[in-house]
């Protein structure tokens, strides 16, 4: 377990939107407690049974440990930092194409305060049969000891699924978001997971842009002893574009797949070729 | 997305970075009166734009009109000429460099300035480079400016004039929402001025909803690029034969890789994103079916987006796009069998693992 469990309380910001109405009853399927929703302009109804409350303050008294934050892009520095004001100590933000300098405001703002910060752009969080705080698929996961952490959405489902059909289970299955600047890295996670006694075997998928995958490697090399396997897209992607999440970009060289797997073999991390070659890799 | 050269001028303008005179034109018809000497600066986006060829002077009207219908008519690294910028002629006495971008590995802003201007700044080396890190908590204050006129040398009136314009370009990247803002180089003139002599900027996509006036097609993006920009996916026009549909960035980026790592070349990547809607599946196949690839490959892994409704936004663009081309398509997650069924029943070949779907590809290649 990393972060969250079943006793970790929930709320929703943006509860009443078509993401956050369908996704707080997934979650709530799934065994999260979701608390609260708010919506300001919403309260006094309820989505999934739930109540929605107008502000982060008003749900105070039920004393919320954690926000999930799916209101659109122009509003997100405002929720997010609502939720940071009030206490909350992690906040999950799952919305895509938050503007970069609210994001980085609000990753310093989280920083100060130690909140835990997940996102943008990124699926969520997801401990088997305690708690899940995002949209993964409900059905893909067993409990296990193989800590999973990812830059993708869908691709992280698919070697979940990949993982689970292979006999394994999962400890905790994080997806870090796919935008240039984020709340927790690969490596703020693999520091975490190297210390999670629930974990015996890491994850790490990567992609192109930035230098996280690296600094995470040079640490790997350093300090970890659990097997770690890897994965890293965008190997076939031209330079200069931005594939689909707005941080997969080859700046000036930097940033490659090829840099990238090269600190993971040096760390001694094995590297799949095929996202369904990882089960393989973990025997 | 990146500017041209003469956008960030106009930026630049607006906060009170003081530019070189001049104009810009996109035909030779439209060239004005101007002091001579001036400088013909092709407007395209790619680094060594001068070694290229792609600056140009001139000192008559004459040599004004050549140089322009030369350029205008020329590629430079590959890019056609589509406008120019005639700007007076400075007269150097020091090229410097400065810059803000945003620094990915410390979640900030970094200023970056160096004494060497004018050339490649990776070329340069790390005892000529300062950086300094902006806090976004504390943002800009004085002493930063303090800081770097310290590191350039500089007292007196160029002082004042470099403290002005890194305050200016501050307030110009956050106000315009920049990823990237260059000038490079930044020139002192020889009575002592300072000017911007290039601009880079590169501005964040996702904060356009601030800077409407910004909202202009991006000039580094293909036509169906551009024109895909206000759909729920994403596409990118690549130039192989294997037209490609999948959902979420990094499986669609992992379909790309294993097509290209069993020798076999992606036409595109689209990222469906997350939907349960026929139409929008409709929608993507019309924009690979344009850039007329030899195979289309569907690779879905279901979970929002639901595999039945795939398969049936499948069945209904081949229907309504009267598609010649084999389709090959791999469905898991949510609903996988109902989604498969259908594609069986209308005779496409569907499976269940990419593996395989992208050996049965390999096989119709004969790679």
């Amino acid at each position: 377990m990393v972060v969250v469990n079943s006793n970790t309380r929930v709320i929703v910001q943006g509860m009443t939107g078509h993401q956050g109405a369908f996704h707080s009853g997934e979650m709530i399927k799934f065994g999260t407690k979701v608390i609260a929703g708010v919506s300001p302009g919403k309260s006094g109804t309820k989505v999934n049974g739930v109540d929605i409350y107008e502000t982060v303050y008003d749900t105070l008294n039920l004393h919320p440990d954690a926000s999930m934050i799916s209101v659109p892009a122009p509003f997100i520095k405002d929720a997010a930092m609502e939720a940071i004001d009030n206490g909350i100590k992690l906040i999950y933000i799952l919305t895509e194409h938050v503007p970069v300098q609210d994001t980085m405001e609000i990753a310093a703002e989280a920083k100060r305060k130690n909140v835990f910060m997940i996102g943008p752009n990124s699926p969520g969080i997801t401990v088997p049969n305690e708690c899940k705080i995002g949209i993964m698929p409900n059905h893909i996961f067993r409990k296990g000891d193989i800590a999973i952490a990812s830059r993708s959405g869908t691709l992280t489902y698919e070697i979940v699924k990949a993982v689970t059909d292979a006999g394994f289970g999962e400890s905790t299955v994080i997806g870090l978001g796919g935008d240039p600047i984020i709340g927790t890295t690969f490596s703020d996670i693999i520091k975490i997971y190297n210390e999670d006694p629930a974990t015996k075997k890491i994850i790490l998928v990567g992609e192109i842009g930035g230098s996280e995958e690296e600094k995470a490697a040079a640490y790997i090399k350093e300090h970890v002893k659990k097997p770690v396997v890897g994965y890293i897209t965008g190997r076939s992607a031209p330079p200069g574009k931005k594939m689909g999440h707005a941080g997969a970009i080859i700046e000036k060289g930097t940033g490659t797949a090829e840099s990238k797997i090269n600190a993971f073999e040096s760390a001694g991390i094995k590297v799949a070729e095929y996202p369904n070659d990882i089960p393989k890799l973990l025997k | 997305m990146n500017l041209y050269e003469y956008m960030g001028k106009e930026i630049f303008k607006k906060y009170g970075i003081p530019v070189p005179d001049g104009y810009k034109v996109d035909k030779v018809a439209d060239l004005k009166q101007y002091e001579f000497p001036v400088a013909v600066k092709s407007q395209i986006l790619s680094g060594k734009r001068g070694k290229a060829g792609g600056i140009k002077f001139a000192k008559s009207e004459n040599e004004l009109k050549e140089e322009s219908e030369e350029l205008l008519n020329s590629k430079i690294n590959g890019l056609q000429v589509e406008a120019l910028l005639i700007e007076r002629m400075l007269d150097i006495k020091k090229e410097l460099y400065l810059s803000i971008t945003l620094d990915r590995a410390s979640k900030a802003l970094i200023i970056i300035m160096s004494t060497e201007g004018g050339m490649d700044i990776e070329s340069v080396p790390e005892n000529k480079i300062h950086k300094i890190v902006i806090d976004p908590l504390i943002g800009y204050s004085d002493y930063i400016s303090r800081e770097a006129a310290e590191f350039l040398e500089m007292d007196g009136s160029l002082k004042k004039q470099f403290s002005s314009i890194l305050s200016n370009l501050y307030n110009a990247f956050m106000g315009e929402d920049a990823l990237l803002m260059e000038i490079n180089p930044l020139i002192i003139d020889k009575t002592g001025n300072i000017i911007a002599g290039d601009s880079k900027v590169t501005i964040d996509d996702n904060a356009l909803f601030r800077h409407k006036n910004l909202v202009i097609n991006d000039p580094e993006k293909t036509e169906l690029e551009n024109e895909s920009a206000s759909k729920s996916f994403t596409f990118i026009e690549m130039d192989g034969h294997i037209g490609v549909i999948a959902n979420g960035a990094g499986l669609t980026m992992a379909t790309l890789d294993a097509l290209t790592l069993h020798k076999l070349k992606p036409r595109n990547f689209l990222d469906l994103g997350g939907t349960d809607n026929i139409e929008i599946v409709e929608e993507a196949f019309s924009f690979v079916l344009r850039v007329k690839p030899e195979i289309l490959f569907v690779n879905i892994f279901g979970g929002v987006t639901k595999a039945d409704t795939v398969a049936n936004g499948i069945v209904s663009s081949k229907k309504k796009f009267n598609i010649k081309q084999p389709i090959v398509v791999r469905l898991s997650g949510i609903h996988e069998e109902e989604g498969r069924k259908i594609l069986m029943d209308n005779g496409i070949k569907a499976f269940s693992d990419m593996n395989s779907a992208i050996n049965e590809l390999a096989k119709m290649k004969g790679v």
